[in-house]
């Protein structure tokens, strides 16, 4: 529980229909030295979930979790833009912190399953169980969920699947429950002050190590600062003068050099991801159709999709795309079925 | 939902209030509701119920009534004690150090601190053995010609050590210097007469003996240096001002009239199940430790500290398993560390943060403590499988 009207009202569903509810907390690791704390459980956060609990007549509990998420989530970011990808800790999180560490203090608990405020549905398949879209589309959340495994989602329960934002809101004033939004999980909850950028100068040995910005010809236009205050498909901040709009288009780690090019060449057709996890299918032993998500709020583009290696895939869509960014999941669809997803690692 | 069979074992946190204790309380909340300060017949009810109290409570522990100072709890109490002796002290005969063990409630060892920080006094603290019990000795090498208060817990909250409260005092006395104990939880289980504890100042709670929060004592030797720290009307000998919370007060006495009456029989049934806690779970569960000492310990107190176990999850999953414990790290914000108490013994930190303290009380029943017994071991191996260490 967040404190915030998601996560209440599902708590508030749940105790509506009669299950022993237990709420639940995670405290997460923060940047020590700064006198903010985590986003995700701040003490505000904290006090509401708690009165929310109480006032649902639910016991509630704070788990701490700050070493494994530490470990699990905040070391794999810095490891990530070390390598210079753009990583995406909320999956992250929500494989090894959410549904692994708490789930198992969950059934520690003596619960038999755990609710999120997550929107995403679930349907039993005969003998799978199928991660789905929210009803409402503009909240949907299955993006970040599709690295649960089955018997992860056998102990899942997500009440607001089948609901709208507004519904939810108006749950929430029946119940008498804050109706205010915590921030949204995809926030970088454990960054106290400033960007990601400064986070990593503080936290992280990586020195900004300065190179060449070249472009697709290979001719020098300028320097950077360190390719891990770069992402792909940015165009402020690069301090190249130029007629024409430049956008990043490659980071190449091996030669420290920041490729840069025209919008037009931004656009990628083929990328492929690894790390996969097939949600609601089967290992698939043929190509199909889906439609894919390359960034939690990115809109779905039509492709094929190329098992070639186990946790591999190969994606070729139909035409091309801009921002395809390694580190980030890409997620296939096939309608309101999540079908499974992996991290991007290569683009052409 | 709320589970209503939950099993209470965390006496020592605080107590129901006896429904022979809310009967003396009642009529003098709507009824004989008058200010014990008014010249009328309203005020001299309240009166009468508040002296009355006094008088019951100055009999239980061998002092007069007037040196018995009503306060809003034992923390107060505590608050009073040091502060209105070390600056008085200090205005008297320039005494600015004070002295007190490591293993004091937070009410005295932060009041100590902030008087060094804030107000130029030296804190030294004594040594505890390995149970958290001073050496008498100890205080007699420490204390100093310029020593204002000593101060040394009557049975330790997190623990249950019981401190040689009346050999300290005998060498305090004879070095003329004022020695107050906290026995907000002592004056619950033990003896607590000033004489034979030879001190200036006790604090007492009413809700650690089933009397209500919200109201305390502190005894105050004749003759003692001491300024009040809250100040206004002259109640309380000038040492308390604030109108007196006279159904509380009444509360109070009640509730410690009953604490008094017929302990000893409670003594030994609290010590029977208190060591059929310690003796099993000591032999059933791997890497656990005893804390505090084992027969010089309060008779419904027992505490232990178990090896790579998150003490706060524990009682989290006591809690759901329907047992309500507590512990020295007791954090409900999921952010822990170690106790004071626990750090003074020198525990390392990974048997630190596993600390657990159950205690008992009035209602606990045998049953209850076969039922712990058999649920706790299962919830510490699957702690330890959780978080692998």
């Amino acid at each position: 529980m967040s404190g915030g009207v998601d996560s209440s009202v599902a708590a508030a569903i749940l105790v509506d229909q009669g299950y022993d509810v237990i709420g639940m907390m995670l405290r997460l690791w923060s940047e020590p030295g700064t006198d903010s704390v985590n986003r995700c459980c701040s003490p505000e956060a904290m006090a509401q979930a708690r009165q929310v609990s109480a006032q649902l007549g639910i016991p509630f509990y704070a788990i701490d979790a700050q070493d494994v998420f530490f470990n699990q989530v905040v070391d794999f970011f810095i490891d990530g833009y070390t390598q210079g990808i753009t990583p995406n800790p909320c999956l992250r999180c929500n494989r090894h912190i959410r549904w692994e560490f708490l789930l198992h203090h969950a059934l520690a608990f003596g619960s038999d399953f755990m609710a999120t405020g997550h929107y995403a549905r679930l349907r039993h398949n005969n003998s799978r169980i199928q991660l789905l879209k929210a009803v409402d589309r503009e909240k949907d959340q299955s993006y970040v969920l599709h690295v649960l495994n089955q018997d992860q989602l056998a102990k899942a329960v997500f009440p607001l699947g089948e609901y709208s934002k507004s519904e939810v809101r108006q749950l929430a004033r029946n119940y008498n429950l804050p109706v205010a939004d915590r921030p949204e999980s995809q926030d970088l909850c454990f960054i106290s002050q400033g960007d990601y950028r400064e986070f990593l100068q503080r936290n992280s040995t990586l020195t900004a190590n300065g190179g060449l910005i070249l472009n697709t010809e290979g001719e020098t236009l300028g320097y950077h600062q360190g390719l891990m205050n770069y992402t792909i498909g940015q165009r402020r901040g690069l301090g190249v003068s130029s007629r024409i709009p430049m956008y990043v288009l490659e980071k190449d780690q091996a030669n420290n050099t920041l490729i840069i090019g025209e919008r037009e060449l931004l656009g990628r057709d083929t990328l492929w991801a690894e790390d996969v996890n097939w949600v609601s299918i089967g290992l698939p032993a043929d190509p199909f159709q889906a439609q894919v998500k390359i960034r939690y709020k990115s809109s779905e583009e039509p492709a094929s999709i190329y098992p070639i290696d186990v946790g591999k895939v190969k994606i070729q869509f139909d035409r091309k795309i801009n921002g395809i960014t390694p580190g980030q999941a890409a997620v296939f669809y096939q309608d309101e079925i999540c079908i499974g997803g992996g991290i991007i690692y290569a683009s052409e | 939902m709320h589970n209503n069979s939950i099993i209470f074992l965390d006496f020592a946190s605080t107590t129901p209030v006896d429904p022979r204790v809310v009967e003396a309380m009642m009529p003098f909340f709507d009824q004989m509701y008058g200010n014990s300060s008014s010249t009328h017949q309203f005020g001299q009810l309240a009166e009468h119920a508040l002296e009355e109290s006094r008088r019951i409570v100055a009999d239980y522990i061998a002092a007069k009534s007037s040196e018995i100072v009503f306060t809003s709890c034992g923390s107060e109490s505590d608050n009073l004690a040091l502060r209105g002796v070390a600056f008085a002290e200090r205005d008297l005969r320039g005494a600015s150090h004070i002295l007190i063990s490591p293993v004091e409630h937070h009410a005295v060892s932060n009041t100590a601190i902030q008087l060094q920080e804030l107000h130029g006094f030296e804190v030294e603290f004594l040594a505890v053995d390995q149970y958290g019990i001073v050496d008498p000795d100890d205080v007699d090498r420490r204390l100093r010609p310029d020593t204002a208060i000593v101060s040394v817990i009557h049975a330790n909250n997190e623990i249950g050590s019981i401190n040689p409260i009346g050999e300290i005092g005998k060498i305090c006395r004879s070095r003329g210097v004022c020695f107050h104990t906290d026995s907000v939880q002592g004056a619950a289980h033990l003896p607590v007469n000033v004489d034979e504890l030879n001190v200036d100042l006790i604090s007492i709670g009413a809700h650690k003996f089933y009397g209500p929060k919200g109201v305390g004592v502190l005894y105050v030797r004749e003759g003692t240096p001491i300024y009040p720290i809250l100040t206004g009307g002259g109640q309380e000998q000038n040492l308390r001002a604030g109108t007196h919370n006279i159904p509380y007060i009444v509360g109070l006495a009640k509730a410690f009239e009953l604490a008094r009456s017929g302990y000893k029989a409670r003594h030994n049934n609290y010590i029977q199940m208190r060591d059929q806690v310690v003796n099993e779970v000591l032999e059933t569960i791997q890497d656990s430790k005893l804390t505090g000492h084992p027969t010089q310990r309060l008779p419904n107190h027992a505490s232990f500290i178990f090896k790579n176990v998150d003490g706060n999850t524990l009682l989290m999953m006591l809690d759901a398993a329907g047992y309500a414990c507590s512990s020295g790290s007791a954090c409900k914000t999921g952010d822990p560390e170690p106790s004071d108490v626990l750090t003074a013994l020198g525990y390392p930190r990974e048997w630190a943060l596993g600390s657990l303290r159950v205690t008992l009380g009035q209602p606990t029943k045998p049953e209850e403590i076969d039922g712990f017994l058999t649920a706790l071991p299962d919830l510490i191996t699957q702690i330890r499988e959780l978080v692998p260490h």
